[in-house]
Order: structure tokens, then C-alpha cells, then sequence
């Protein structure tokens, strides 16, 4: 598969690109970690201050400390955090989970959702249904996600409590794995709708858009002229075609996704990346914020390629040259 | 003989949002088993418009007005929707003009032979298969088995156009509409599809409604013609007596503008006359003359043609004409 060497490789280049644009980007903001520790310590003497600076290596040249950094990621080390006191990649490791949780359940929700009222629209293009879709994704898209999430916590955990304010298990623990299943899905609702929200209105656009392109199609005509019921002309002929542009626009998304993560999980005080990354901007931790972005480039890049992979799933004429063999009469796969 | 399809004084109508206006004005055309009724005339003239009301595929804002479509002896104006898909693609089936769309781009040529096989002739997977492999034999495409899991963007026009014919004839139909289904192609490839289409017809005893510009394709194809103007039946006949006797101008308009290869000493006889045309265009939708629609644009016209609607004339026995300037006296003459 020489596509996808091409692909990591020119991956890896990417990645290279964004640990050292990501590194100088925060040299350039002002502020250091020191400060902010001898802030919170309440001051401290020019001695104590440069001793710190050196212990962290912060006295280097920068291109130096870059040279370094690179060194490290390379080994794996991904420094140790300033405020947390632990070792960068421990401290992503445990957070992962929870942040690739949230968002792959925002995506799915968001593509599910938005694309069947994007296909429902655009049946009856000029129906109550389209219409209503229309109104309810502009105002998805228009809110900010975190307005949209506090809006859902005053309903649904403060006037009508469904669901949990925050976090992501009740403290108290769960007797068994069924229950703490339940009990994280349980917490999970009104972050992944509140992410999905913005979403939902993109691909609902999106699909509707497309659908509505595919359904006055030639094809789709042909396909009518067979005598096949509405329900398979709409799914068994024009959904594939109608979900190309959608797919792009997953991998194209991907990224903001991670963005909208950061708000949603401070909001519900979700123990993911997202809050990580909040609290090391607020803290100055480089080591943590660095090893966030690293971690977060590695996922896009991830959802790229298996966007790129999907793509050719779905249409056969990006997908290359067949090697499928003949198969001979009679015989099925 | 019977016909197998008769279509009686059909009226079409597009709605404008402000009024109906007349699309078709009382069509009448009748087919007979395995033979091919040749449908002419200028774009816009509303032939393919005659193919979809049969086809009950009008495009929105279309609607048949008048009129009735019988086939087999059954009025599919009246016929319910389901009952139309059970017709469609199985009694009555249509070969649209672009073979380069009118295939699904995302679906293999096996996926939408069997498709309209299992609906229809409810078969089983590996029956409808056989049967597809035996449709792409029928229509003579070359590799078979490999044509099957192709996809269409990986087939010739020519081809595409073989496969569009094996959808049509999969379920052995009573009638098969054809949409001017060479015009996309090469022209040795369209007598090939021509050649085809006639053998098919021969061992099927399909009725054919080739609809097309080309009267050199009539005069290949057809048994019986009618020429269509403006959204009505100008002329109707056999092809011997419409090509040999043309008793409407515009039918003779159509044949001056046919061009005609000249050899040898014909190319040079200053006797033989140049390519004709028929000044002016096909009147738009709504601006249609009262009187003779063709008045306007014809040699002959006097002030009773812009006055008054023109008469059916049969000129021969099976031969008719809407027009003032054609008279059965002349016309034996």
C-alpha cells in the first residue's frame, strides 16, 4: 500500500512542523512558568527565581531548548509538568480516553443526527420539516458551545435534574462494570450534545445541500425508471453519493472538534485533554500544553488518513485501480 | 394488430407558479410489438417530456393534464404509484441520453443489473447474477464476468450505453422508451447500439419508442415516425411514407437540414442543393402561436395558418398531417 506510506510519511514531516511552530508560538506569548510559580508562592528572590529558570533549563538559548525538546519527544520523554508534578505523558495517557470519548460520540451524534435531517430536508425541500431543520441548525451553529452547554446544565442538571452536573463518574464509584458503564454514558449525554450541537448544523447543511444536488441527478432518475420504492432510491442510491462531501468535511473538522472539546469539557468539568490544556494555558505550563498539541496533531492526522481510507470506501473512483480479481460465474464473494 | 402502448390527445402542463402552461397539446402515438415508433423534432419540442409522462417520472411542476397512456391495456394515468414501480423497469422501461451519468458512479454494474432482476422478477442473488451475466453477453460487451464488478466510471461511453440497454432488457419489458441513447456517442459506435437494439428486439418482440433528432437514425430504426412540434403531433406515418412523401413543411424543414454525403461527380453538381435550415427556433413554453404553432417559421404560411387551428389531414392511408398546405389530393399527386 504505497498510498499510505506516502501518507505517514508525509505525516511525520507534518508533525515535525507543528512541534516546533507549536514550541516558538509559546516562547513568543508573554509570560513564563516561573513567574507564575513565584507568583503563587507569593514572590521569591532574583536568586531563587534564576535557579528555577536554570533547573528547568529556561535560561537556554531558545533554539537550543527546541533542539532539546525534539531530542526528547523522540525518546518518548515528553518533560515533566511544571504545576502538576508529574510526567507529561502519564498525565495525556490518563486523559485520553476521556477526550477521544467526547468527541467521537459528538462526531457520531453530529453526523447521524445532522445528516438525516439533511436527507429529510432535502426530500421536501420546501416543507414545514426543511424549514424547521434550517432554523434549528442556524441557531446550533450561531451559539457559542459554551452557552449552549451552561443553557443545557440550567435545564437539564438545575431545573430538571436528568442528568449530572459534572464530571465524568459519580465520586461515590460503582459496584459493577455494567454500572459504571451506565454511569459514565450517564454523564456523557450532555457534553456530547453540546458539542454535537455546533455540528449538527454544518453536516445537516452539508447533507441537505448534497442530497439535494444527487436527488436531481441522472442516476437517480435511472434508478426511478427501475421501479424502486422512494426509501431505496433515497438510501441504496443517493446516500453514498450524497455522503461524499460529508466525509471531507469530517476530516476537515477534526481539528475543531479538539477546539470545541477544550470549552465543553471546562463547562462540564469533563476530565479530558480539553481541561488539561485549559488549565496548563492558565498555569504556563509548556511542558503539558506542548505535549497536548502534540498528542491532539497526532489524532487530526489520524482522522485524516482514515478519512482519506473512507473516501475511497465510498467512492470507487478515488479509491484507485481495483486489484479485485474477476470472480468466475456463479461463484459470490 | 393491437397496440401495446397508445398514448391518446396526452396533455402535459408546468406549473409556473402563476399558471399552467400547456407543455404537451394532445399527443396521440401508438406502438405495436416489435416495432420502433421514431419520435422527432427540435429540442423542446417535447419528446422526452412524451417519455417521462410515460414513464410517470415528470420532473417537479409537471403534471399530466389530459389525455390517457395505455398499456397492455391498463391506464397508467390511473394507475396507482405502486403499481407504476411494479411497471416501471420490469413492463415498461427507458434508456436515458447521457450514458456517463445516467449510471450510479458508487454502485458496480452487477449491483444495478440484479437490483431491478431481484425486484422485479423476485430472484435470488446468484439468480439475478446469472441473469445479469446473460444481459451483458446479450448486449456483447467483451469480458463479461469483468464488466460485472466494474464500476461505470471504468467503462467506455459505448459500453456504459451496452449496460444502460441490459438494465433496460433485463426484465424482458413490453416497451422500452429510448431517449435519443446514442447521441453521446461515437458515431460507428451508434450503429452498433443500433444494430443491437434491433437484434434484441427481434428475439424479444419489444416495442421500442426511439426518440431522436436524427433522421438518419429514424429512417435506420424505424417502422413507424411522428413528428413532434411545439408540444404537438405535427405529423405521423410510416417511415416509408414520412421520409419518402414528408407532407408537413416542417417535417420536409427537418430533412433539408439533414446532411447528406455527396461523392464524385454528385459533390460537384451545382443541380444538388446545400444544407436547408428552418429559420427561427421552437417557440418557449407559453408563447406558442394560436393558430398553427409552426406558422411563424414556415415558407408557406398565409394569413388563414396564423389564424386558424390546422386540420388532421391523412394524406395516405396511415399517414397524417397537421397542416392547412397539405391536402390527400395533393399529396396522391
Amino acid at each position: 500500500m504505497p498510498r499510505l506510506v506516502k501518507k505517514l510519511a508525509s505525516a511525520i514531516g507534518l508533525l515535525l512542523a507543528v512541534v516546533v511552530l507549536n514550541f516558538l508560538l509559546i516562547q513568543l506569548a508573554p509570560g513564563d512558568p516561573v513567574s507564575v510559580i513565584v507568583g503563587e508562592m507569593g514572590g521569591a528572590s532574583e536568586d531563587l527565581i534564576a535557579q528555577m529558570r536554570a533547573e528547568y533549563g529556561l535560561d537556554k538559548p531558545v533554539w537550543l531548548q527546541l533542539l532539546i525538546y525534539i531530542g526528547k519527544i523522540c525518546t518518548g520523554d515528553f518533560g515533566f509538568s511544571y504545576y502538576f508534578k508529574q510526567p507529561v505523558l502519564d498525565l495525556i495517557l490518563q486523559r485520553l480516553p476521556a477526550t477521544i470519548l467526547l468527541v467521537i460520540t459528538a462526531l457520531i451524534t453530529a453526523v447521524i443526527l445532522g445528516t438525516l435531517m439533511g436527507i429529510f430536508s432535502a426530500r421536501k425541500p420546501k416543507g414545514v420539516l426543511s424549514h424547521f431543520v434550517t432554523i434549528f441548525s442556524l441557531v446550533g451553529y450561531a451559539a457559542p458551545v459554551f452557552w449552549t452547554g451552561l443553557m443545557l446544565l440550567i435545564v437539564f442538571a438545575s431545573i430538571f435534574p436528568i442528568f449530572p452536573v459534572s464530571g465524568m463518574m459519580n465520586v461515590r464509584g460503582n459496584a459493577t462494570w455494567y454500572g459504571a458503564v451506565f454511569d459514565v454514558l450517564h454523564h456523557l449525554v450532555l457534553p456530547a450534545v453540546t458539542l454535537a450541537s455546533i455540528y449538527v448544523a454544518t453536516y445537516s447543511r452539508l447533507s441537505r445541500a448534497s442530497m439535494l444536488d444527487v436527488l436531481g441527478s441522472d442516476y437517480i432518475r435511472t434508478a426511478r425508471a427501475k421501479g424502486l420504492s422512494e426509501r431505496r432510491v433515497v438510501f441504496g442510491h443517493a446516500l453514498r453519493n450524497g455522503l461524499i462531501p460529508v466525509v471531507t468535511m469530517i476530516g476537515l473538522q477534526f481539528g475543531q472538534l479538539f477546539a470545541g472539546a477544550v470549552l465543553v469539557e471546562t463547562v462540564f468539568n469533563w476530565p479530558g485533554l480539553g481541561r488539561l490544556a485549559y488549565e496548563s494555558i492558565l498555569r504556563r505550563d509548556y511542558p503539558t500544553l506542548l505535549g497536548i498539541l502534540f498528542f491532539s496533531a497526532i489524532l487530526v492526522m489520524v482522522a485524516n488518513i482514515l478519512t482519506d481510507l473512507a473516501y475511497g470506501k465510498i467512492d470507487p473512483r478515488i479509491g484507485g485501480r481495483r486489484r479485485k480479481k474477476a470472480r468466475p460465474a456463479g461463484a459470490r464473494p | 394488430m393491437q397496440p401495446i402502448l397508445e398514448i391518446k390527445n396526452l396533455q402535459v402542463g408546468v406549473d409556473t407558479g402563476k399558471s399552467v402552461q400547456s407543455v404537451l397539446d394532445g399527443v396521440s402515438l401508438q406502438l405495436f410489438p416489435g416495432k420502433t415508433l421514431g419520435v422527432v423534432g427540435e429540442s423542446g419540442c417535447g419528446k422526452s417530456m412524451t417519455a417521462l409522462a410515460t414513464m410517470g417520472l415528470l420532473p417537479d411542476r409537471f403534471s399530466v393534464t389530459g389525455g390517457s397512456i395505455i398499456l397492455a391495456g391498463e391506464d397508467l394515468l390511473a394507475a396507482k404509484p405502486s403499481r407504476l414501480r411494479q411497471l416501471r423497469g420490469n413492463a415498461l422501461s427507458m434508456i436515458f441520453q447521457e450514458p456517463m451519468t445516467a449510471l450510479n458512479p458508487v454502485l458496480t454494474v452487477e449491483r444495478q443489473i440484479t437490483e431491478v432482476i431481484e425486484l422485479h422478477q423476485k430472484k435470488s442473488s446468484a439468480e439475478a447474477r446469472e441473469i445479469a451475466l446473460e444481459m451483458l453477453r446479450a448486449v456483447q460487451i467483451p469480458g463479461p464476468e469483468e464488466r460485472l464488478i466494474a464500476y461505470p466510471h471504468e467503462l467506455s461511453g459505448g459500453m456504459r450505453q451496452r449496460v444502460m440497454i441490459a438494465i433496460a432488457l433485463a426484465c424482458r419489458p413490453k416497451v422500452i422508451i429510448a431517449d435519443e441513447p446514442t447521441t453521446a456517442l461515437d458515431v460507428t459506435v451508434q450503429a452498433q447500439i443500433f444494430r443491437l437494439l434491433r437484434d434484441l428486439q427481434m428475439q424479444t418482440e419489444t416495442a421500442i419508442m426511439l426518440i431522436t433528432h436524427d433522421l438518419g437514425a429514424v429512417a435506420e430504426m424505424a417502422d413507424d415516425v411522428a413528428v413532434l412540434y411545439a408540444g404537438k403531433c405535427v405529423e405521423s406515418g410510416t417511415v416509408e411514407a414520412i421520409l419518402g412523401a414528408p407532407a408537413h413543411p416542417y417535417t420536409r424543414g427537418l430533412m433539408s437540414c439533414t446532411p447528406r454525403l455527396r461523392l464524385g461527380a454528385a459533390a460537384n453538381d451545382p443541380q444538388a442543393e446545400g444544407l436547408g435550415e428552418i429559420p427561427g427556433m421552437v417557440p418557449p413554453l407559453g408563447r406558442f402561436p394560436k393558430a398553427c404553432r409552426f406558422a411563424p417559421r414556415c415558407a408557406l404560411a398565409d394569413a388563414r395558418c396564423h389564424a386558424e387551428q390546422p386540420p388532421l389531414v391523412d394524406t395516405a392511408p396511415g399517414h397524417s398531417a397537421l397542416c392547412w398546405k397539405t391536402s390527400p389530393e395533393k399529396a396522391v399527386a
